[in-house]
């Protein structure tokens, strides 16, 4: 195909975000709404349309789009197979109701931060899209510009600490990565990872390169214990920005380890899988327990968060067919459940500007509609069977217990925990009488939570029953990842 | 016709909620009728399969794929579904008609009836599973449909908890169901029954290492399989949510804690026969556990005041018996106590709500007494659920709970026995908790002070049909099924569905045994009208010598206590202690906010090195120089 439609993807959104900032909408934000709107839903159908045409029957890299940006050195080379696609079109989905999530919760600086989620979905997409080490980093450390403004403009009170330890943290580990992606051009002379997939890196570098790799990844993920800075971003964030956050930027590390990590370093991926297994499995019991203590909602989600992606990076290093299919699964299910959540607390937040659990109670007598689909978000939430949280986790654990019965027996008692954190929420929020007579006085979810809220549930039930459709999307994908992995090991 | 059975009551649900403003009572009688009409096709189901054995599997389209990890949605019709099948939908209907009497005056009615089918629905895709992977869909939907009910009355706190106490407990139960699927997929490498069933055989002997223990693995299956089951079916240790499920309206007891969604751990087992079967120890285990739950919760439901808890703990003293069935190789068996419990059972549940409803909610026997003139109709159903219930001769209890006790006499081992004897005395405590309730409740003279007692009147007539149908099960199910279910033909009936290794014994059981159950069920009558009604100052001074003992059953042996103490109080300060001290106190410390502090403190110091004073440049300078030149002059 002649036609960069990967490019044409990635730089649609920032094209139109360049229409916002020249339009001379003073009077009223809503042309730059709908500019952007359907700029992000044009953006949606081009990548339905690139999962329509791709061949999910190989596992290789096409639409692949190659050219010099400094000759001999980088090259601007994109492409896309069965596991980028669906985080392509995660994104892209998600983007358009960040957007309509705005009209209700943002107020100042309407236009200024449509930019800035355009902006941010360009360097999304970018990273999903990327088979060039050097492109694929500044793509995924460009992502944090945005997202920092985000947080320290748009934020709540305590902004400017929490961009600041958002910043901190994420930078710190990318900067190694860099080093690691220099010394692989030193190593192999390239940065093209289809090239270096072939090269193969030598035994020797590969455990420092791939805790290199690791430390970027860790922060993002995030793992315990680079954690923390993800409960106080999402605190301060708004609604838009927590939604980006959990459903996208939390699973561009996800997607690290296995374009990157796993591939080019299959030896290393094997020598740290304990340390990997050590990890999740603190990160799903002890964030686990801590989410169980929280008082304010979007912190308990936060940990959840935390929680959930600890099934991920324990499913992806099992390195077995169902560890790494449930945690692709979990990543997708994951960014679907996780924005509903945060948009059910925003919803809230916007008429009581009220994060504190003990606010709430018996919001089901007066918000009938909301009540509902909180719960069947917070059910999702919680891996129950019917909705794609479940099949996710259970794919995990069924891939983790052929490795190891003692992680997987933990993992597995996290599921119990799980259930009580998130019972215990909905209990406190939703049910029981009202305490506070400000409920009273609150209008029922209007047309456009609606949509968006019902847009989620509809999904995240549709994918718990019937799964086939991403699941045939990346399966050979996946058979060739593990394939490749162990050839490399037996090769060794 | 199959798809019907299974989804209409899903059909119900759904329209039955969405369309609740079309008509006055267009929920409840869209609901019920269609669950109904799912009912008369049940029935129609389990006479075909007995007059010509048409069985069958329906596919409705693949669940999942992933390696050798796949699972179908389907409509698995055997002899055991079937049986399944009529129970389900048609406790489930006559609880659906129960309803729109009993919940008139709730606004909430519509979502009360959609809930109602929606469990339906969901205990009928775990029955009807090929796999797995459905079953546990089934499994989970049936606690997640609990939970709501339980917590319908969602403004009282106690329900709530209470909710929230049966889903975690039940997932726990659920984490030991999913270990063994686990265990079944890696050595099985599949998950569905028949594949499962057929290969068992060769893992009879096979052992693994199972956290540095040597195990035989069909064992270790079977363990977690069984902690699934004790979780459901509220087994002794994780019996004490059900109990706290009495929070929710009645009908739901009825159906969900009595007939139906309580008695899928003993259908897990009995599904699971094949591989049940190459495990003595896992037998043992769960014929011991049934004896305890049956012996404890019966002693328990002794000295209970709530109408409804003693119900609750008789449930699960009888689920305990459908265990040690199930244990001493008796499945079959178990299955037909399960079908005529599930009768007398609901009809004690739902004749127990007829009286609080005649009482205007209230739930504590010594406030009653005396009213069996006021509620005839609901003074017989009681009586014959009671009846029933206590194995009272010619009865349905009377045919499956002896044949329990006889099975394990047959067993003729130590543990078949002992179970015969414990089945025994449970008998007797079953028969005296349950004529107390009864007494307590009709006889004696009327203690409630806040309702007068001709305030009190019977039930609707709506109320009254299903307890009609549910009385006819109860006294003839025994009687009609006992040569289907348990005679000895019964191969024919269960055909492959239901496993046995060893052909079973049909040995001739002496006749001083076959008196002794009846016997004592027919004195206990006599015994428990003197104890509670015509002298109940005995009792009084036998409680009071007997405090501790008394406080101890009153208290359920403390279990609750015990579990707050042991694992709700230290998990909750173990997640304060690690929020607090390991996030805040530690990673953040020494993380961003040490880092930060540490370049202030190194910036601070570094900065006050600029004096901008010349001679402090100059000093600085000349002393490099110097120490410069030593170096060099020293090399």
């Amino acid at each position: 195909m002649n036609f960069p439609i990967l490019s044409t993807l990635i730089f649609l959104p920032l094209l139109s975000s360049l229409f916002i900032f020249l339009s001379k909408d003073k009077t009223s934000n809503n042309s730059s709404i709908y500019i952007s709107l359907f700029s992000s839903f044009a953006t949606f159908l081009l990548s339905l349309f690139l999962w329509y045409s791709l061949d999910i029957t190989t596992s290789e890299f096409q639409f692949v789009e190659e050219n010099y940006w400094i000759n001999n050195f980088i090259k601007f080379k994109l492409g896309i197979d069965g596991i980028s696609i669906l985080f392509i079109v995660l994104t892209t989905f998600i983007t358009p109701i960040c957007i309509i999530s705005c009209i209700n919760s943002v107020k100042v600086r309407v236009k200024e931060f449509l930019i800035a989620i355009l902006i941010l979905e360009t360097f999304m997409i970018g990273v999903f899209c990327s088979l060039d080490l050097v492109i694929f980093y500044l793509f995924f450390e460009a992502g944090l510009i945005p997202m920092f403004l985000i947080i320290g403009v748009w934020g709540g009170p305590k902004r400017v600490y929490s961009a600041f330890k958002f910043f901190l943290f994420t930078l710190l580990g990318s900067v190694l990565m860099l080093v690691a992606i220099i010394a692989i051009y030193w190593l192999t002379g390239t940065t093209d990872i289809t090239q270096i997939y072939e090269i193969k890196i030598p035994k020797e570098y590969q455990n420092i390169l791939w805790l290199a790799f690791l430390s970027s990844f860790a922060v993002k993920m995030p793992m315990w214990p680079v954690h923390t800075w993800l409960p106080d971003a999402h605190v301060e964030a708004p609604t838009a920005g927590s939604v980006i956050l959990a459903a996208i930027l939390l699973k561009m590390a996800g997607y690290g380890f296995l374009r990157f990590s796993i591939p080019m370093f299959p030896i290393a991926s094997e020598f740290f899988t304990p340390l990997i297994y050590t990890l999740s499995i603190i990160a799903i019991i002890y964030t686990s327990l801590v989410a169980l203590m929280q008082d304010d909602m979007k912190k308990l989600i936060a940990y959840s968060s935390v929680a959930h992606m600890g099934y991920v990076t324990l499913g992806i290093f099992t390195l077995t067919k169902q560890g790494i299919e449930g945690s692709i699964y979990q990543m997708i299910s994951h960014g679907l459940i996780s924005a509903a959540l945060f948009l059910c607390v925003g919803v809230v937040y916007d008429r009581l500007h009220s994060r504190m659990i003990s606010t709430y109670g018996g919001l089901v007598n007066y918000l009938p509609k909301y009540s509902f689909l909180f719960l069947v978000f917070a059910l999702a939430a919680l891996g129950l069977p019917g909705t794609s949280g479940f099949l996710g986790e259970f794919l995990v654990l069924a891939g983790t217990f052929q490795k190891s019965y003692f992680v997987a027996m933990l993992a597995t008692f996290g599921v119990v925990l799980g259930a009580a954190y998130m019972l215990w929420l909905t209990k406190r929020v939703i049910f029981g009488t009202v305490n506070n007579s400000e409920i009273k006085s609150l209008n029922d979810i209007n047309k456009s939570e609606i949509i968006m809220l019902v847009t989620l549930a509809f999904f995240v039930i549709f994918f718990g029953f019937y799964p086939a459709p991403l699941m045939d999307t990346f399966s050979v994908s996946v058979n060739s990842l593990i394939d490749d992995y162990q050839i490399a090991l037996n090769s060794q | 016709m199959e798809y019907a059975i299974i989804f209409l009551p899903l059909i119900g649900a759904v329209i039955g909620y969405l369309g609740r403003s079309l008509a006055k009572y267009f929920s409840e009688i869209t609901t019920s009728l269609l669950v109904a009409i799912s009912a008369c096709l049940s029935l129609i189901t389990f006479w075909k399969g007995i007059k010509s054995d048409i069985y069958g599997n329906y596919l409705i389209f693949e669940w999942i794929s992933s390696g050798g990890f796949t699972a179908n949605w389907s409509i698995n019709i055997d002899p055991l579904s079937s049986v399944m099948l009529v129970v389900v939908t048609f406790v489930s209907a006559l609880v659906h008609i129960y309803s729109i009497g009993y919940m008139s005056h709730d606004p909430h009615k519509p979502r009360f009836m959609s809930y109602l089918s929606l469990f339906t629905f969901s205990m009928l895709a775990l029955v009807v599973s090929d796999n797995f992977l459905q079953l546990f869909f089934g499994w989970e939907g049936v606690g997640l449909c609990s939970y709501l009910l339980i917590g319908f009355w969602y403004k009282k706190d106690s329900a709530n908890n209470a909710a929230i106490k049966a889903f975690i407990v039940n997932r726990i139960g659920d984490f030991g169901l999913a270990i063994a699927i686990f265990l079944i997929f890696l050595f099985f490498g599949t998950i569905n029954f028949e594949e499962i069933f057929q290969v068992t055989n060769l893992y009879a002997e096979k052992k693994l290492v199972f956290f540095g223990f040597e195990l035989n693995l069909i064992t270790l299956i079977c363990v977690f399989l069984f902690i699934g089951a004790m979780g459901k079916s509220a087994q002794f240790l994780l019996h004490t949510w059900l109990p706290d499920a009495m929070e929710g309206p009645t009908p739901v007891s009825a159906l969900i804690h009595a007939a139906t969604m309580v008695t899928a751990g003993v259908f897990l087992v009995v599904r699971c026969s094949p591989i049940f079967e190459y495990s003595q120890a896992a037998l043992n285990l769960v014929a011991i556990v049934g004896m305890i739950t049956a012996l404890f919760a019966a002693s328990v439901a002794l000295v209970q005041n709530d109408i409804k808890k003693i119900v609750a703990y008789s449930t699960c003293s009888q689920l305990g018996y459908m265990f040690f069935a199930a244990g001493v190789g008796a499945y079959h068996v178990a299955m037909f106590h399960l079908f005529t419990h599930a009768f007398f059972k609901a009809l004690l549940f739902l004749g127990a709500g007829s009286v609080i409803h005649a009482f205007k909610d209230e739930q504590d026997i010594r406030k009653m007494g005396g009213v069996r003139k006021k509620l005839p109709f609901t003074y017989i159903f009681m009586l014959i659920g009671t009846l029933a219930l206590t194995g009272f001769p010619f009865l349905s209890g009377f045919y499956s709970k002896d044949a329990i006790i006889e099975f394990a006499y047959l067993k003729n081992s130590s543990l078949g026995n002992y179970a015969a004897s414990v089945g025994i005395l449970t008998a007797f405590l079953t028969s005296v908790y349950s004529w107390r309730l009864f007494f307590k409740t009709f006889h004696g003279p009327y203690n409630n002070e806040k309702i007068s007692i001709n305030d009190t009147h019977e039930s609707p007539f709506v109320m009254l049909v299903p307890l009609i149908f549910l009385s006819i099960g109860a006294v003839f199910s025994g009687y009609f099924f006992k040569e289907t279910f348990i005679g000895h033909h019964s191969n024919d009936f269960w055909q492959t569905s239901v496993f046995f290794l060893n052909e079973i014994k049909h040995d001739v059981i002496p006749l001083w045994f076959l008196l002794t159950t009846p016997l004592i069920v027919l004195i206990s009558i006599p015994i428990s009208f003197y104890l509670y009604i015509a002298n109940p100052k005995v009792l009084k001074d036998f409680k009071n010598t007997n405090m501790p003992l008394y406080d101890f059953l009153l208290n359920k042996w403390y279990i609750d206590e015990l579990y707050i103490k042991i694992f709700v109080n230290p998990t909750k300060k173990i997640g304060s202690f690690f929020w607090k001290k390991g996030d805040i106190g530690v990673i953040d410390k020494f993380g961003p906010d040490g880092i930060s502090k540490l370049v202030k403190i190194l910036s601070n110091k570094t900065g006050r090195l600029q004096t901008g004073f010349i001679y402090d440049y100059a000093f600085v300078m000349l002393l490099g120089l110097s120490i410069l030149l030593t170096y060099l002059i020293l090399k």
